[in-house]
């Protein structure tokens, strides 16, 4: 593996800057006909909560101008199941960040403690899922009660605590910097922007939710503003998302200041295009004779 | 093992209005195809999504596939030329049990045609095919004919078979032979009736099912339901489901 891609975040050592964001490749198995899980710096799982969670019914997902609307409704099989069936399964083969989400601050402080043992690398608080009333997001929209979260976590576990923003917010940065003051060891930002979609022809929303959240290439600018406007605000590292689909994506994150980026939709239309990103971010660092670390957060204002 | 194969298009017609027949040359992907089994079609760069599309057909090297223009997708897929190159995933899915001992009914309605002739390619059976009018069922009947003995045949209009809904005919062609199993495909209320007709006559019966899909690989959710034995994705332990643990 390439040393020009190797870094560390949180005391986390990634073989690449390149990760995959979670809800969108499962618990990595699912991809490893594709993509050398190693060679990512790590998996963000789909999103875990206390209980068992069904999800939204009806339509879940739809395609929109280079991008998609998704409602899946934070789905997945609990904590309990989590830890007895799929960690033991995947722990050795990935390093492994679970993306939790509560109803409330002591749901966080709970699945921060559960979520304290071997082969957990980090956790990932989504404080901004959009598709369900419980979901975080009243947590992401308020610096008051995202402290109180990520403190709360942090008083809970030993691991990275790593706090994922909603980008439906009139001012990233004054969430970005409670979160760094109450204890959040990195940030990882953008969750999906709020949308919808109505069909013309029944007069009917789209989505089994009526509204959804907006992914892909379509995000990528309120994305890179966004991680931009963070990584000036806050020291701590920031994890970039929002419509990575090439290497060229996931530079300009690295210029805006991100130290790592991870790949949600575009893994959709090509399974493979992780390794893809890895493999062309590295020309572009070999050919001008560059390492990572040389091109965060230098974008020329 | 999954993979993403760059086939080439041989032929993309309409055989009937806004249906496509489309053939791509797909040498291993035509080997290690099931009967059942599905594909997610990458349609041009500008989509976000793949399209996910039934293999009607697997052998010699080549892959058939039938589909509907219904929307963008679909539209653009059907301006596709001979020569081209088409990027396709695959094999998706579980696929239809082809061990089975006896002969098997196969009842599809429109494109869900189109799995059913993939198993009959591999397995003895009739089919019993219903469509919206003669145009829509004719082109069924030839790539059906070399594959089963016994073809019956429905019309929403009349214009060709019986009048009306393979539904009302299932019962007396249950009656000619005595089938293994009943596998069908097609709109959901038709299949939610051929399997109470099954269960009448204490057949077994299989139903594949279509929900929207983003990743095709298990990994989104995008495609779950709710089964007798819990919560399945239709792309990964679909799309072929026991009727009765997802319609009773
Ligand atoms: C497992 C499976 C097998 C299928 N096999 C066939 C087949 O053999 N022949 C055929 O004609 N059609 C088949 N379909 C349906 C086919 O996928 C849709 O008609 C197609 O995706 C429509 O795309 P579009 O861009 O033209 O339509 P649009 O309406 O513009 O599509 C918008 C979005 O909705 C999704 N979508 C729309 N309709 C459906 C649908 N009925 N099922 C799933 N997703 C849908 C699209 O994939 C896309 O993401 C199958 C669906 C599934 C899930
Ligand atoms: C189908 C789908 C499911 C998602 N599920 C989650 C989730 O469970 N938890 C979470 O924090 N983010 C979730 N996200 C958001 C992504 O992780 C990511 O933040 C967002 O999609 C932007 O990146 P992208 O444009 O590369 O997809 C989901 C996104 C999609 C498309
Ligand atoms: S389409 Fe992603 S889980 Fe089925």
């Amino acid at each position: 593996m390439s040393e020009r891609l190797k870094t560390e975040i949180c005391g986390i050592k990634m073989n690449t800057p390149i990760l995959a964001a979670s809800g969108t490749f499962g618990f990595g198995e699912e991809f490893a006909d594709f993509v050398d899980l190693e060679k990512l710096g790590g998996v963000m799982v789909k999103c875990i909560t206390l209980k068992p969670r069904a999800g939204n019914k009806g339509v879940r997902i739809t395609e929109t101008p280079a991008g998609m609307l998704n409602c899946i409704g934070l789905e997945n099989p609990g904590v309990e199941k989590f830890l007895i069936e799929i960690l033991p399964r995947i722990k050795n083969k990935m390093n492994v960040i679970v993306n939790i989400s509560g109803s409330s601050v002591e749901d966080y402080g709970e699945l921060a403690k559960l979520l304290n043992v071997d082969g957990v690398a980090a956790i990932e608080l989504n404080i901004s899922c959009p598709n369900v009333k419980d979901g975080g997001i009243i947590f992401g929209t308020n610096p008051k009660a995202a402290a109180e979260v990520t403190s709360t976590a942090k008083k809970f576990t030993s691991k990275p605590v790593i706090v994922k923003l909603s980008p439906n917010v009139t001012d990233i940065t004054e969430i970005a910097r409670s979160v760094e003051s109450a204890g959040a060891d990195c940030i990882s930002l953008i969750n999906t922007l709020m949308g919808m979609e109505i069909n013309i022809n029944t007069w009917k929303p789209t989505l089994g939710n009526i509204t959804g959240g907006l992914s892909g290439g379509a995000v990528k600018p309120v994305a890179v503003r966004m991680v931009y406007q963070v990584a000036q605000a806050v020291k701590v590292p920031v994890i970039g998302m929002g419509g990575i689909c090439t290497a060229a994506d996931a530079i300009e994150f690295f210029l805006a200041g991100a130290s790592a980026v991870a790949v949600g939709t575009a893994n959709f239309a090509n399974p493979a295009v992780t390794m893809e990103i890895a493999n062309d971010l590295e020309n572009y660092l070999a050919s001008r004779n560059l390492n990572l670390r040389e091109i965060i957060g230098q974008v020329k204002i | 093992m999954l993979k993403i194969f760059d086939t080439e298009i041989i032929s993309n017609a309409e055989v009937s209005a806004n249906i496509f027949k489309l053939e791509v040359a797909a040498p291993e992907l035509s080997q290690i195809a099931k009967a059942g089994q599905f594909v997610q079609v990458k349609v041009s760069d500008e989509f976000t999504l793949r399209r996910p599309l039934g293999i009607a057909s697997a052998k010699n090297g080549m892959v058939k596939i039938f589909y509907r223009v219904i929307g963008k997708g679909t539209e653009i897929l059907s301006t596709k030329k001979t020569g081209e190159h088409l990027n396709i995933l695959g094999a998706l899915g579980n696929g239809f049990d082809t061990n089975i001992s006896g002969r098997i009914l196969l009842v599809g309605g429109g494109m869900g045609l189109a799995p059913l002739l993939s198993v009959a390619e591999k397995i003895e059976a009739d089919v019993l095919m219903g469509g919206k009018n003669k145009s829509e069922v004719d082109f069924w009947i030839k790539e059906f004919r070399a594959e089963v003995d016994r073809i019956y045949i429905t019309t929403d209009d009349g214009s060709f078979g019986s009048l009306g809904f393979v539904t009302s005919l299932l019962p007396e062609v249950l009656e000619y032979d005595n089938y293994a199993a009943i596998y069908t495909c097609g709109p959901e209320i038709m299949m939610r009736s051929v399997y109470k007709i099954a269960e009448e006559n204490n057949l077994p019966c299989y139903v594949s099912l279509e929900r929207r899909m983003a990743c095709g690989l298990g990994a989104c959710l995008s495609c779950s339901i709710d089964t007798a034995s819990g919560r399945k994705k239709v792309c990964k332990d679909g799309p072929i489901f026991e009727a009765r643990a997802v319609f009773s």
